[in-house]
């Protein structure tokens, strides 16, 4: 399956990744307005030190510890891609004790959020990706 | 065709099932379990009492996993013997369920300890299952004086589960701390501060020495009058049925890395089992929902003819009560490394060059990179130890590794 990859030797460290998942997950047709004046919680994050920087998300692994380890069965596989249902989760954290990237976050809510490969909201593709100017995140099939 | 029998319906039995389906598709799984109910996640009954879910969301898997999964449930039937000679588990209604595989993973049942007078409280529960967690709420009313026996993780839950339902609950414990299991003295003492401040009240290093129906006199002297007993002192594993069977039972049922007991064709798995901790290589019964899973899985794989390995477990809690998150993982004895923050606390322990143990209160923002460090034993003198002591981050770990982790697929760690 097509998964999203990081070269951190391209990341410019614009945090544009973040802005765009922000506005993809808001459901709002206006991006100005979908994120003017909120401080934004995105599913991608950017790490930096210095000159180095690279995005971090979900990797949905092969063996996602935070299924397996999901209380509630909120987290779920489906044809490779992990999904949360925040209606069933009940942001015990489970999952973020879990997860060896870092890559699930508390949301609003309460519930637990992470990438979910915008395939619940209206981008179709990594909204991420799309947006990343210098191609450092990569939305491809690997071995 | 092979013919799997699966005794117990909550984690480890569920993991069990998806293990196999791995590997078999056309196998007969027949789940046995003395509980009415499709399987439902345990941790989540204080949830349930809250309000925070509900019966059908509280559901582990969803309605036709059983149907999906080509799976037989025979609920409401109690396993009374096995017979390992003739293949065969024995029911509580006289009849016989024969197996090729067979996977205990009967959990583990509320202790309830001697106590002088316990038989004259009309209005006495455990919590620990669905049906506890129902008769318990239906007993509570807004007037209701609560009496909690047991400090730890079952305890507190039930308390914070109730608390805006109920007049007052006192939480008594024999330890002088709270949830000694997963928190240090600090840790403990920042909690209970917290949860104190939602009305709960804590007698500490103290038990009781005699109930009556309506009150418990402590051995300190005091008395504590209630209309509700809470006992939550602690869970015992269901080994009998092994242990009847020959198997080795210490702690808990003891299996091998393949989670296969030392009976043939036996496996079991979850809060019945005990497993090597790697932190500090001792055996222990680990009894936490992911590891139940995780267990159940490696079970089913081996049980179905696969090749999978359980040797990489670790304690580890997430938890939170009135809004104060815990994560916690690992064992505590070692070098420390501690740092404090508004309404926060870390605790940072190394040993032999590798990280053993952490706890997290407040501040648990990506702790997995802290749990992987543990689980996967990886030598600290190979990342940026300082940098990640400030907060878990990738960028600690060498431009190679980052690569590997970021732009590799990857099928787990």
């Amino acid at each position: 399956m097509k998964r999203i990859y990081v070269n951190e030797k391209w990341c410019l460290g614009c945090h544009l990744c973040e802005y765009y998942c922000a506005f993809a997950a808001s459901g709002e047709d206006d991006m100005a307005k979908a994120l003017k004046d909120i401080t934004i919680n995105p599913r991608i994050k950017i790490e930096e030190q210095g000159d180095i920087s690279f995005a971090v998300s979900c990797r949905h692994c092969d063996e996602p510890l935070c299924v397996k380890g999901c209380i509630t069965g909120a987290l779920t596989v489906e044809n490779g891609v992990i999904s949360i249902d925040q209606n069933k989760c009940v942001g015990c954290y489970t999952c973020i004790l879990s997860c060896p990237y870092g890559a699930v976050m508390p949301s609003e809510t309460g519930a637990v959020q992470k990438c979910e490969l915008c395939t619940k909201n209206a981008c179709g593709e990594p909204a991420c990706v799309k947006g990343c100017p210098n191609r450092a995140i990569v939305f491809e099939e690997r071995g | 065709m092979k013919n799997y029998v699966i005794l117990g319906n909550s984690a480890a039995a569920v993991g069990c099932i998806e293990g196999i389906r791995q590997v078999d598709k056309e196998g007969v799984i027949t789940v046995i379990s003395s509980e009415l109910h499709h399987t439902y996640s345990r941790p989540l009954i204080s949830y349930l009492i809250y309000g925070k879910t509900d019966e059908q969301r509280m559901k582990y898997r969803p309605d036709d996993f059983y149907t999906k999964n080509g799976v037989t449930a025979l609920l409401g039937k109690t396993a009374v013997k096995i017979d390992k000679d003739l293949k065969k588990v024995m029911l509580d209604d006289g009849s016989a369920v024969a197996y090729d595989k067979l996977l205990v993973a009967t959990g583990s049942r509320p202790f309830v300890p001697p106590m002088q007078g316990l038989e004259k409280v009309k209005n006495q529960f455990t919590f620990m299952t669905l049906d506890s967690a129902k008769a318990l709420q239906a007993a509570l009313t807004k007037q209701s004086r609560v009496l909690i026996i047991g400090a730890g993780l079952i305890g507190l839950k039930c308390a914070e589960g109730i608390r805006k339902d109920v007049a007052s609950i006192t939480v008594v414990d024999l330890a002088d701390r709270i949830l000694p299991s997963i928190l240090d003295t600090e840790g403990s003492a920042m909690m209970q501060r917290h949860i104190e401040k939602s009305g709960v009240e804590f007698i500490l290093g103290d038990s009781v020495k005699e109930f009556s129906e309506h009150s418990a006199v402590l051995n300190s002297g005091k008395t504590i009058d209630f209309d509700i007993l809470v006992i939550a002192v602690g869970v015992r594993p269901n080994t009998e049925l092994v242990k009847e069977a020959g198997g080795v039972v210490n702690r808990g049922i003891a299996t091998n890395d393949h989670c296969q007991t030392t009976l043939a064709d036996i496996y079991a798995a979850g809060d019945c089992t005990e497993s090597t901790d790697i932190t500090d290589d001792t055996v222990k019964v680990l009894a936490l929902l992911p590891n139940a899973y995780m267990q159940g899985e490696c079970a089913g794989i081996n049980m179905a003819g696969g090749e999978k390995l359980y040797n990489k477990a670790i304690p580890m809690n997430a938890i939170g009560f009135f809004g104060l998150h815990i994560i916690t993982a690992g064992s505590y004895k070692g070098d420390e490394t501690i740092s404090r923050g508004n309404g926060s606390y870390k605790k940072l322990v190394t040993r032999d060059g590798l990280l053993k143990g952490y706890i997290l209160i407040g501040e648990v923002a990506r702790a997995g990179i802290y749990t992987a460090l543990i689980r996967e034993k990886t030598p600290l003198d190979t990342i940026d130890f300082d940098l990640i002591k400030e907060k878990p981050q990738l960028m600690a770990f060498s431009k190679a590794d980052r690569a590997h982790k970021l732009a590799e697929h990857s099928h787990s760690l």
